[in-house]
């Protein structure tokens, strides 16, 4: 047992049952997972990435590279999950992962063994080159890598858990709680700024929480607390992460609402995904403790000198009796005096030659032992460290004389601090180096919207901290005009001297020979050793971007947080280039890793998108209908009676229309009105045919051209009135055609007096086609449908049923055909009405499948064949196109590659035999080889009762020289092939006497 | 996220936008039949480092505007309603 008797920001009165693999680890409330492991003597907590060499706790906080778990099960089962930043819960269970059996007894530390054979590099250089077919080769290997290099499994059922997305204003973010974010929170809320302070940690501190408990700290952070918690215009967020800094001064936060708990309450979210927009931010997000380097230093019970002192102070944990603290610099020297005060043995081992004088004598005092100018060469043990050997060093870091074993169950270490500047890189490049101290941090920038403070802007005191903290919080406020009188900054609780001060630069610990004693690693989650840097190095990896892909380093969960330094720092050293020169990697959202629920938020399955119904939708359900998805759209697809299939069902409809009468929800077409002086005009520019002609009271089919000379769309207007037209589009394009037409308007032809206003949604639309339609519709309207009264493209006002309706005369389906406009709230009203009197004309609804059979018969073009690489004289529409004005294309559609008289051309394909062709199956000569992309392609595909065969449409090579000729429809996916003669695309009644009928 | 000053709804995210492409290419005359200035006006961009004009649609409110935006920096510095724009 590890825990000490009394201390600790732990409520020792509230028991939580933790297991990890099974045991069972006693923790309080205010533990971690690895704070609870630590105090039952868990040393080995996972294997590592490539060598499964055994890993424990390292850190203390998000940086932690080594201890990561499976947490929970089942469905809400959490891979590569990190126990530092993990709170205990009653029920927590957690499970060692990268490792078989289990993380102390794990087969595959084998490759530890073989870890010569996989240095930096190792799988291109392996699997990629000298071996035939390499590719292949790779990919087979890749497979058994990932398997044994790896991490966490994830789990395959769905995430039981909800998550929001929220979006928040203020004047002031303030990223941090520590002493600088505090105390910039604190000047700007007392200026009148709306303020947002977030924190990633349980509570508000900081490294506060990391000293002793009841100190001048801790007064001063109560202190502090109340006063802000007392502001109203502060919003305080714990357990929540600013995971990036993105354009227009918007910050994305995690807040983990529900994340220490066992599961979230009911109708709670687990975590909530903040978008907060902010012109100012102050960025107190402190500082991570570098490692120092030598053979062995990743073993368990090697640690973070900062880690240990949190361990120690925060959750009254000390894993070790016998105490190495290696360090370069002043900063853990306290913690060994403090370790030192519980009974701890304690041997600090300082690569400085000289340290001042006053730690020296508060070190004596103490009772801890001190070695000055030596360094840890080497830890020893497997599982769990032995001894540390220990030689004197020279400035280099190189042993200058024989090292000493001593016994030792932890190792401490600190190689300097690093700022945490990734939010500020995120959005604004490359940090800079500042060699007073060792640093990377961001340049100074009054007028950057993002404000380091603190730890992160490297202050060289606390009092530095804490006014800074103030000073840059009050400007932020006084940014966005919050200028109340903020009266004095709080008065620091600790004076002098700080970490920075007195750091020296060595950082491995090496042999006379320059090189480490043993596995010296840099980046501990991804094992890269210091000799894989200097093997990239040696093979012409000098710049920081290539060193990282090549070697990995910095790619793992952890983004390289506690190696990124040491590796640039090395890469210098072999450059003989200073590290300003060499510069630093730049940092990428997120911070931390995220759960993909909480960037989903509420957009998945039903509510991915929005589902758009017709004004008819429920009656389709109710007769149960078969729906499909047309874009947004659900539309009936076909109307099955029992027993029938989408097949039979179709066929059934589509042949019911051509011998009595049936009728279709259309709603779904774009509706525009065009309205204005100029809307003819308009028209002429926006069709390729011509509008001026066209008489109140008659429609027109109509085709639009991109402006490269493509089609884009085709429909039917109506003109109402003078000024007043009625365009429809077909469903895909509504969006589109809507916006060209209002870009035009608004820009180029801002001349024209024209409104276009959607009004898809305010028409339901019901198309009614047969030889019975006249008489089924004259039943119900008061309109004259004669032939003589309303031909074919014309439209007229009529009543069904008290409702004001239009009929338009017009035919997508080669019948007599009326299409009924109805204002969308009467929409259903007016189908049940037209339904109910169906019976003596025989009349049944239909749906799209049996449309698109229709429209094929008659060699109408849809989407498969307008699908933005067909010209008009592709589909055989040329014939529409105006030569006496010019319109939107007019010009590019002549371009000569367009032009040439061998594109594939719209033809019909009439299919021998008893199977349907599939759309985008390949069309080829009669005879000679099937190889290349053919010479055409199947774009829509039906059976034809009406032909009582399976027949499609198609584009083919010279197409309108091959009528009558044989072909080959070849599907290499469903690996068929099919005969089929060329026809013209205009199977059934191409001189449209039934329409017009 | 940018966010973009609309001269009519004030500070909207870039989500209630959809991009439009260059607002300094300017369309040819409707009588114009020359090819090459289509062909201009349809393909040809350039692709500045610095501040640069778009077409940015608010999807709601439909109007179109131009919008000058600083490719390096992502600063949005102006907008302007497309139909007042005088380029």
């Amino acid at each position: 047992m590890t825990r000490l008797p009394s201390g600790g920001r732990i409520d020792r009165t509230a028991h939580l049952k933790v297991t990890f693999d099974g045991r069972m680890l006693p923790a309080f409330q205010g533990d971690t997972l690895a704070s609870a492991m630590l105090a039952e003597g868990v040393c080995v907590v996972g294997r590592s990435f490539k060598y499964h060499r055994p890993r424990g706790v390292f850190s203390a906080g998000v940086e932690e590279p080594g201890a990561m778990v499976h947490l929970r099960h089942g469905d809400r089962r959490e891979p590569n999950v990190r126990a530092t930043v993990t709170e205990a819960f009653d029920g927590l269970v957690a499970t060692g992962q990268n490792a078989w059996p289990d993380v102390r007894f794990d087969i595959g530390a084998v490759s530890n063994v073989l870890s010569p054979f996989l240095s930096a590099g190792f799988y291109y250089k392996t699997f990629i080159g000298p071996l035939k077919d390499s590719t292949k080769f790779w990919m087979l290997c890749e497979t058994f890598i990932r398997k044994a290099a790896g991490m966490g499994r994830g789990s395959y059922l769905s995430d039981p858990d909800r998550y929001e997305k929220r979006t928040l204003f203020c004047d002031v973010l303030v990223v941090g709680g520590g002493a600088a974010g505090l105390s910039a929170a604190l000047a700007a809320g007392r200026a009148g700024a709306d303020v947002v302070l977030v924190e990633q940690d349980t509570a508000l501190g900081g490294a506060i929480l990391s000293d002793p408990v009841g100190g001048a700290s801790d007064k001063w952070l109560t202190a502090v607390r109340a006063e802000l918690e007392a502001l109203s215009n502060v919003r305080i967020l714990t357990r929540t992460t600013a995971i990036g800094a993105y354009d227009g001064d918007t910050f994305a936060l995690i807040e983990r609402v529900s994340d220490h708990l066992a599961v979230p309450e009911a109708h709670e979210v687990r975590q909530t995904y903040w978008q907060v927009h902010a012109p100012n931010c102050v960025m107190a997000t402190g500082a991570l403790e570098r490692p120092l380097v030598f053979g062995g230093n990743d073993k368990p019970g090697v640690m973070l000198a900062g880690a240990l002192r949190t361990y120690l102070h925060r959750y009254a944990v000390v894993p070790g009796q016998k105490i190495i603290l290696a360090t370069n610099n002043d900063s853990p020297y306290q913690t060994a005096i403090d370790l030192a005060g519980i009974g701890a043995s304690v041997t600090v081992v300082d690569l400085r030659a000289q340290v001042a004088d006053d730690l020296i004598a508060r070190l004596q005092e103490a009772g801890v032992a001190l070695r000055l100018g030596q360094g840890v060469v080497q830890a020893t043990g497997w599982q769990t460290i032995k001894a540390a050997k220990i030689a004197p060093v020279d400035e280099n870091g190189r042993a200058n004389g024989a090292p000493t074993k001593i016994p030792a169950d932890l190792i401490a270490i600190s190689g300097g601090w690093a700022p945490v500047v990734h939010l500020w890189s995120q959005r604004f490049g490359r940090p800079v180096y500042s060699s007073d101290g060792d640093v990377f941090v961001a340049p100074d920038d009054p007028n950057c919207p993002i404000q380091p403070a603190g730890l992160s802007a490297a202050a060289a005191s606390i009092e530095g901290v804490i006014a800074q903290g103030f000073d840059k919080g009050q400007a932020a406020a006084a940014a966005s005009g919050a200028t109340s009188p903020t009266g004095k900054a709080p008065e620091s609780f600790e004076t002098g001297a700080f970490w920075q001060a007195n750091h020296a630069r060595q950082w491995a610990i090496l042999t006379a020979s320059g090189k480490p004693k043993g596995k010296a690693f840099v980046d501990f989650q991804h094992d890269v050793k210091l000799s894989d840097i200097d093997q990239a190095h040696l093979e012409g990896y000098i710049s920081v971007e290539h060193l990282k892909r090549y070697s990995t380093l910095g790619m793992a969960t952890d983004q390289g947080k506690t190696s990124n330094i040491n590796a640039l720092s090395r890469l210098a050293d072999l450059r003989s280039r200073p590290m300003a020169e060499v510069g630093t990697t730049t940092f990428r959202p997120p911070f931390t890793p995220v759960a993909m629920g909480a960037m989903v938020g509420h957009e998945h399955g039903r509510h991915f998108r929005p589902t758009r119904l017709t004004p008819i939708h429920h009656w389709h359900v109710e007769q149960n209908a078969e729906l499909t998805e047309a874009g947004a759209w659900m539309r009936p697809w076909y109307y099955p009676k029992a027993g029938e299939d989408l097949q039979q069902a179709y066929i059934r409809e589509a042949a019911h229309v051509r011998t009595h009468v049936g009728m279709i929800d259309v709603s779904t077409l774009g509706k525009i009105a065009v309205q204005g002086p100029d809307a003819a005009e308009f028209l002429n520019r926006i069709y390729v045919n011509g509008w001026k002609t066209l008489a109140i009271g008659r429609l027109r089919y109509g085709v639009m051209l991109r402006e490269d000379g493509f089609v884009m769309d085709d429909g039917a207007t109506a003109r109402l009135g003078e000024n007043d037209y009625f365009m429809s589009t077909t469903t895909a394009n509504a969006a589109k055609v809507l916006s060209k037409m209002e870009f035009l308007l608004q820009t180029a032809w801002r001349d024209l007096r024209v409104h276009v206003t959607s009004v898809t949604d305010q028409w339901a639309a019901i198309a009614v086609a047969g030889p019975n339609a006249r008489s089924l519709l004259s039943d119900v309207s008061d309109a004259d449908l004669s032939k003589d009264a309303l031909p074919n493209n014309h439209f007229t006002q009529a009543r069904i049923d008290g409702v004001d309706v239009r009929i338009h005369r017009m035919s997508y389906s080669g019948e007599l055909a009326y299409e009924v406009y109805v204002p969308a709230g009467y929409g259903q009203h007016v189908w049940q009405v037209i339904h109910d009197a169906g019976p003596p004309h025989n009349l049944l609804p239909y749906g799209t499948e049996s449309m698109g059979a229709l429209r094929i018969e008659k060699g109408h073009v849809a989407g498969p064949e307008i699908e933005g690489r067909t010209t008009l004289k592709d589909l055989g529409l040329e014939g529409f196109a105006s030569s006496k004005k010019p319109f939107v294309g007019s010009v590019l559609r002549k371009r000569p590659v367009l032009e040439d008289p061998a594109r594939p051309i719209l033809v019909g394909l009439e299919i021998e035999g008893k199977t349907g062709a599939k759309p985008g199956a390949l069309l080829f000569a009669e005879t000679g080889k099937t190889e290349g992309h053919g010479e055409g392609w199947v774009s829509s595909t039906t059976y034809s009762p009406a032909l009582g065969r399976y027949i499609a449409m198609g584009l083919l090579k010279n197409g309108a020289q091959r009528n009558g000729e044989l072909v080959r429809i070849v599907d290499f996916v469903g690996d068929l092939t099919l005969t089929a003669k060329v026809v013209s695309h205009h199977f059934f009644d191409p001189e449209g006497v039934r329409q017009n009928g | 996220m940018i966010r973009i000053e609309c001269p009519i709804l004030g500070p909207r995210p870039e989500t209630e936008f959809v991009y439009g492409g260059d607002a300094t290419v300017k369309r040819p005359d409707m009588s114009e039949r020359d090819p090459d200035a289509w062909l201009d006006y349809v393909f040809h961009r350039d692709n500045p480092r610095g501040i640069h004009k778009e077409y940015w649609q608010h999807i709601q409110a439909r109007h179109w505007l131009v919008v000058e935006r600083d490719t390096l920096t992502h600063e949005v510095i102006q907008a302007s309603l497309a139909r007042e724009y005088q380029s």
